[in-house]
């Protein structure tokens, strides 16, 4: 061989640049992913703005123009996608328009989009405001000042109308549980009378405390129901559209940056504290992002005390053997596990082995309803905590086996028992290893989704886990997950085009989540790393 | 040497590891009150030797032990004698300065906390004195709350001898206390030392000649398990009994 070449190898010259080659690409696929994401879910929430286009058929569309690719039918011709809305008027979101066919294009200044709380997006030009009393026609001076008084007033009342409804949900719920439990009594064959005389009981007291609520609520419809503003579409078809189905009324052609700033986040607002609408693809995901959070939760209370023990056992009480061998090479394997068996395995053991018997023991007057016999939030938490505990454990030794013998033997010598030393001066050393495992297994169980999906996920829950009706902590509910919402909109949901810039603002949250909670642990280790700095001269 | 003055003695001690036996038959008394220096080449059993008289060695995997070890005429195998108890009343300083990750304060009372010590004005008083022992008190006194490993290496072996001290221990073990540290904070430790002699017995392991020559009072040297010699420093340095003695010391060997 050539000794340049020889030597040229010998120096480690292309090891050097294979290692730089492959750094590049697994930074240029990370910084992809997450520039695509915040590109595409930052953008999705700023007001775009509305075009009309005119077609050589004649045709008029007004809507939103999205992106464009090459026309698959005519080579060298591109076409682009719009966005007509107007989904009670037409099936189609989105059509797709050749280029060549417009002949015509505007950006009409008196053009609104009318965010709504079914059928989506409605687009088009207004033409009066009819209220209870008069009408108001849009060439008018005061028209806008008067619809977006109206449209507050009416948001305000919708706003009342939920809160009266959960008040009202919350009265059924003495009711509800009488009724499963009679059922359950009529499926044994038990006799009913006592359970009846108890039901005809609940639904009076319910029935008097109704009473002021729904008089209320009907209130509240009956001025609900006044108010429409007439909107003519693109086409010249005209539409009555209520006040009470919308959600914002944009005239987005004519807004300023500031406008245009304040209805961006207003919409990030409603994205991360409101409750999800349209089969999740429109609306918030408060639920999704509360529920991951509090599993995250349950699961890191759960897993760390665990995982700790175990690997205190592990280092400092047990002796080297086959059996802690086996132990240590039996969690080694247990992190490679396809997630879905866990899953598998949470519903068996959990779920149908556990929860079952706890219905039978507590629960067994609403029996075959099930409580915990069912998935829930406790059964997921248990079962990420089963995923992610070697995780915490090796994390566990390895700061347990970073403690110097020499600190463990000061203590000794001062006459401190094993678990003095071990409580009071080991494990405050380990804590930074400890924390480390901690990390690793939130980002773990932040980010699965595959073994909650039949330990207690669901699509739409219609309660949080946590509220104010006690226990607060409803740990047998069902919840919501940012992971499996990500799976549910952008896979599952009947309008996936129009829910795409939702999913990706979905995983922005949940990186953003992962990430926040990555860094706080991070920030909290490293302090308990600067103290623990010089411990060995 | 009165019977009431020795703090420390071993009756034919054999002890080891397993089948090696580092230790062979080793008589010896040591003085109450006085600093004794254990010296000898590496693996002689210096260490071994003084981890015998709070029982340290038992920790260790094989270790086995014959013959008697005395501390203050009693047996430190005496079953009635707790080996808590034995370590509250034999203080021991390591090789490298060895702080808990905790305050300056909590260190220093770790001991008499485990002992259940609670009354806080007592616990100050032992803070202040043990810390004074050491020569410790007017570096730190301002900055009790502070971390112990924010101090230096000398000083922080100043505290690990405070944290002894706080026990009220009769003797004090150090097992090459110097070793890690610079030439100044070594003769801030010397000093130390000798000033605590008047109060505490201290058996002290040293590789280094000098030291041993300028604190202790007496002199033991071992050589492969055995002790070789032991007596007056002054007159061990000067005239030692034995040829392998005098040889140690002129550095033929070691």
């Amino acid at each position: 061989m050539n000794p340049a070449i020889r030597h040229w190898l010998a120096e480690g010259t292309p090891q050097r640049w294979l290692a730089a080659a492959a750094v590049l690409i697994a930074l240029t696929m990370i910084v992809g992913l997450i520039w695509v994401v915040v590109q595409v879910a930052g953008s999705y929430f700023w007001p775009t703005p509305l075009t009309e286009v005119v077609l050589a058929d004649g045709s008029r569309y007004l809507g939103e123009q999205w992106d464009s690719e090459p026309d698959p039918d005519a080579p060298g011709l591109y076409r682009f996608r719009f966005k007509v809305g107007n989904r009670d008027l037409q099936v189609q979101d989105f059509r797709w328009i050749r280029e060549t066919e417009v002949i015509e294009r505007c950006k009409p200044g008196n053009a609104w989009v009318l965010e709504r709380r079914e059928y989506g997006n409605f687009y088009g030009y207004p033409e009066r405001l009819e209220l209870a009393e008069r009408t108001v026609r849009s060439d008018e001076r005061d028209f806008a000042a008067i619809f977006r008084r109206e449209l507050r007033n009416s948001l305000r009342l919708h706003a009342e109308q939920r809160r009266l409804m959960k008040q009202a949900d919350r009265l059924h719920h003495p009711v509800s549980r009488l009724l499963v439990r009679v059922n359950a009594a009529r499926f044994r064959g038990e006799d009913t009378a006592s359970l009846e005389v108890e039901l005809t009981q609940a639904r009076g007291e319910e029935q008097e405390s109704l009473e002021p609520i729904m008089v209320r609520l009907d209130e509240v419809r009956a001025e609900l129901a006044e108010g429409a503003l007439v909107i003519a579409t693109a086409g010249g078809q005209e539409r009555s559209i209520p006040l009470a189905a919308m959600v914002r009324a944009l005239p987005v052609n004519t807004l300023g940056i500031a406008a245009k700033t304040g209805v961006y986040l207003s919409r990030w607002r409603e994205f991360l504290f409101d409750d999800p609408r349209e089969s999740n693809t429109e609306g918030g995901i408060f639920p999704a992002l509360f529920g991951t959070a509090l599993m995250v939760l349950i699961m890191t209370v759960v897993v760390v005390p665990f995982g700790v023990i175990t690997a205190v056992y592990l280092n400092e009480y047990a002796r080297e053997s086959v059996f802690t061998n086996a132990v240590r090479l039996a969690l080694a394997n247990l992190a490679g596990v396809p997630s879905i068996v866990f899953g598998a395995f949470g519903l068996a053991f959990f779920v149908y082995t556990v929860g079952g018997g706890i219905d039978r023991m507590f629960f067994a007057d609403t029996l075959p309803t099930p409580t915990f016999g069912t998935g829930g939030i406790l059964w997921a938490s248990l079962t990420l905590a089963l995923l992610t505990v070697p995780v915490v454990v090796v994390a566990t030794e390895e700061g347990l086996q970073s403690v110097p013998q020499t600190v463990r033997d000061g203590a000794r010598a001062l006459g401190a028992t094993r678990w003095q030393t071990l409580r009071r001066v080991v494990l405050p050393y380990a804590t930074p290893g400890i924390l480390t495992g901690t990390i690793l297994a939130i980002a773990r169980a932040a980010g699965e989704v595959a073994p909650l999906m039949v330990t207690g996920v669901v699509k739409l829950a219609p309660t949080l886990p946590f509220d104010t009706v006690p226990p607060f902590l409803h740990l047998e509910r069902k919840f919501m997950h940012l992971g499996f919402h990500i799976f549910d909109v952008g896979f599952q949901s009947p309008n996936v085009e129009a829910a795409k810039p939702m999913v990706y603002a979905t995983v922005l949250v949940l990186l953003v989540l992962v990430v926040v909670l990555n860094l706080t642990a991070i920030m909290l280790r490293n302090r308990m790393r600067r103290r623990l700095r010089s411990a060995v001269v | 040497m009165s019977a009431a003055a020795i703090a420390l003695e071993t009756r034919d001690l054999t002890a080891g590891f397993g089948a090696v036996e580092v230790l062979k038959e080793i008589s010896m008394k040591v003085a109450g009150r006085r600093i004794t220096a254990l010296i000898g080449p590496s693996g002689c059993g210096k260490s071994t030797l003084l981890r015998c008289f709070n029982r340290m060695n038992d920790h260790l995997a094989g270790f086995f032990s014959r013959g008697e070890i005395h501390v203050g005429g009693r047996s430190v195998y005496d079953p009635a004698w707790p080996l808590e108890m034995l370590r509250f009343q034999v203080g021991m300083v390591f090789q490298k300065p060895n702080p808990f990750p905790m305050s300056i304060r909590d260190n220093v009372l770790f001991g008499p906390s485990l002992a259940g010590l609670k009354d806080q004005g007592e616990l100050d008083g032992i803070l202040e004195r043990s810390l004074r022992g050491a020569q410790l008190w007017e570096e730190v006194k301002d900055r009790l709350n502070e971390l112990a490993l924010e101090l230096s290496g000398g000083q922080q072996q100043r505290l690990c001898i405070a944290r002894a001290l706080a026990s009220s221990p009769d003797i004090l073990l150090l097992d090459e206390p110097a070793s890690a540290l610079d030439p100044i904070a070594t003769a801030k430790l010397e000093e130390t030392l000798l000033s605590l002699a008047d109060e505490v017995t201290i058996l002290l392991v040293t590789h280094n000649l000098q030291q041993a020559g300028r604190v202790g009072h007496r002199t033991a040297f071992l050589y492969l398990g055995r002790l070789v010699e032991m007596s007056e420093t002054a007159a061990m340095f000067a005239t030692p009994r034995e040829k392998l003695t005098e040889d140690y010391l002129t550095g033929q060997f070691g």
